[in-house]
């Protein structure tokens, strides 16, 4: 399996930690063409559309999914891979049917450690919120009854940051799921 | 020792999320909105920007309470601000605004020339500056979530940045070859806590994020502090200073995200108008000095 972390901006390198080892830091969308697992870091969703802007990443990803490749986003990544962005709107690929809200608990001051359901570890930090989740969306785990990790196909996306604990279940999830779409690309 | 009302996780947390970014001085609404629109990962507001502070003097303090507000009205993005090394209580107003993160910072006038902040006590997170790896770590033992190198803010000069982040860098090498032993002696020289000197060895960085900050002005200091391990930038006077802002502003960000591709520095360098005047460190005199403020 080829993993990378989308290294434009944000928390690449605790994502690198918590894949597998020979996972790489990808800033080109050629780089992208060449793997089976992307992850979409926590930083600043904003600074990351700037660095996106010309550089064909987004077309890269989409061809990635097409392929039977798989996505995951947290925070920012998970705001970049939303079909719609509130709080304020902007631009997103909608690689995933649900709606997210930037900030959605407030400043710094307001983030927050948790656990969720099921057992792990969640650490928000200036988090966004899952406000609709369409059809097609599986929940794989809640804070308080609301989504904060979920799944369409191939793209997953959690609202917390799994890179940042020492649990390694998420991204185990995640990386199972090349497996799948791997084993189901040979049975075609 | 964690009675802190946040964990750290949360403090360096945002940290991790600020890494390979750029983080710009402002002094208004119109300057934050500018950063934002450039790709800048945060803003810093001040009452001053440092090159002001430089050339006009006087007593240098907290942004004032109106600006803040307007500049977290404006952005989106994470909204930090300076206080004056050891002033506790613009640290608590700046908490009570919802401010992001906290500069303790030299380029501010000292409120107190005995003690820094005790940055345990708050639930929002801080950055510090530092010269060399002893101080990064008495920073860090007070509570800092991040440390930036000193630099010489103001200047438009690298050289003082440069020579911190090597210091660092080339301390906890160091640090890495020594045997058990060795390290609480290292740890009496350093002045900083033996439990940091021994994890540092052990890991051979800082237990949290190490930013490069003083004189950047230009997309090749930027790419050149990331290649000498600086996981961000704050750009200061080196923006707002300059003949075209935003397009330098945005092409610092370039940089910074592409530090290892000349090819793409070589594109971001072009076009960009006058950089900030810059200032030779051995005109500006020992008492000038900002780094010297602190310990």
């Amino acid at each position: 399996m080829r993993a990378g972390v989308l290294a434009l901006q944000g928390d690449f390198a605790a994502h690198l930690a918590a894949l597998p080892a020979g996972a790489t830091e990808v800033r080109t969308a050629a780089a992208i063409d060449a793997l089976d697992l992307l992850v979409l870091p926590g930083g600043e969703s904003t600074t990351m559309l700037k660095l996106l802007d010309g550089s064909g990443i987004e077309e890269a990803v989409r061809r990635l999914v097409a392929r039977g490749g798989v996505v995951f986003g947290t925070c920012a990544g998970a705001i970049l891979l939303a079909a719609e962005v509130r709080g304020p709107a902007q631009r997103s690929f909608g690689l995933i049917d649900v709606t997210v809200e930037r900030n959605a608990f407030g400043r710094q001051v307001d983030s927050f450690e948790a656990v969720l359901e099921p057992d792990y570890p969640g650490v928000f930090i200036r988090a966004p919120r899952i406000r609709r989740v369409g059809p097609g969306v599986e929940v794989l785990a809640r804070w308080k009854g609301e989504p904060v990790l979920v799944r369409e196909g191939r793209v997953f996306a959690a609202t917390f940051h799994p890179e940042l604990t020492a649990d390694r279940r998420v991204h185990g999830l995640v990386v199972a799921a090349v497996g799948t779409a791997r084993e189901a690309s040979a049975a075609r | 020792m964690d009675a802190s009302p946040a964990p750290l996780k949360l403090k360096t947390g945002l940290a991790e999320m600020l890494k390979g970014g750029v983080i710009m001085d402002v002094v208004n609404a119109d300057q934050a909105r500018i950063a934002e629109r450039a790709g800048a990962v945060a803003v810093m507001a001040l009452e001053r920007v440092p090159a002001d502070i430089r050339a006009q003097g006087g007593v240098a303090r907290m942004s004032p309470v109106a600006k803040v507000k307007e500049i977290q009205a404006a952005v989106t993005i994470p909204v930090m601000a300076k206080v004056r090394i050891g002033h506790f209580m613009e640290a608590r107003i700046l908490e009570a605004l919802g401010v992001d993160f906290i500069d303790e910072s030299e380029v501010l006038t000292p409120a107190d020339e005995a003690y820094h902040v005790d940055k345990h006590a708050f639930a929002v997170p801080f950055v510090c500056g530092a010269r060399d790896l002893g101080e990064a770590l008495r920073r860090i033992a007070e509570g800092a979530a991040m440390i930036r190198t000193k630099g010489e803010a103001g200047t438009g000069n690298v050289v003082e940045a440069v020579r911190h982040m090597r210091t660092v860098t080339s301390e906890m090498r160091r640090l890495t070859t020594l045997r058990p032993e060795e390290l609480m002696r290292t740890a009496k020289d350093l002045g900083a806590p033996y439990e940091l000197v021994r994890l540092v060895a052990q890991t051979g960085r800082l237990p949290v994020p190490n930013f490069a900050a003083g004189g950047i002005a230009t997309p090749a200091d930027a790419a050149l502090m990331m290649s000498l391990g600086a996981e961000s930038v704050f750009v200061g006077s080196g923006i707002f200073k300059s003949t075209d802002p935003e397009v330098r502003a945005k092409a610092i960000v370039r940089a910074v995200t592409h530090w290892q591709d000349a090819k793409v520095l070589a594109e971001v360098s072009e076009g960009l108008g006058e950089a900030m005047p810059g200032l030779e460190i051995g005109k500006i005199g020992e008492g000038n000095l900002l780094q010297t403020r602190g310990w």
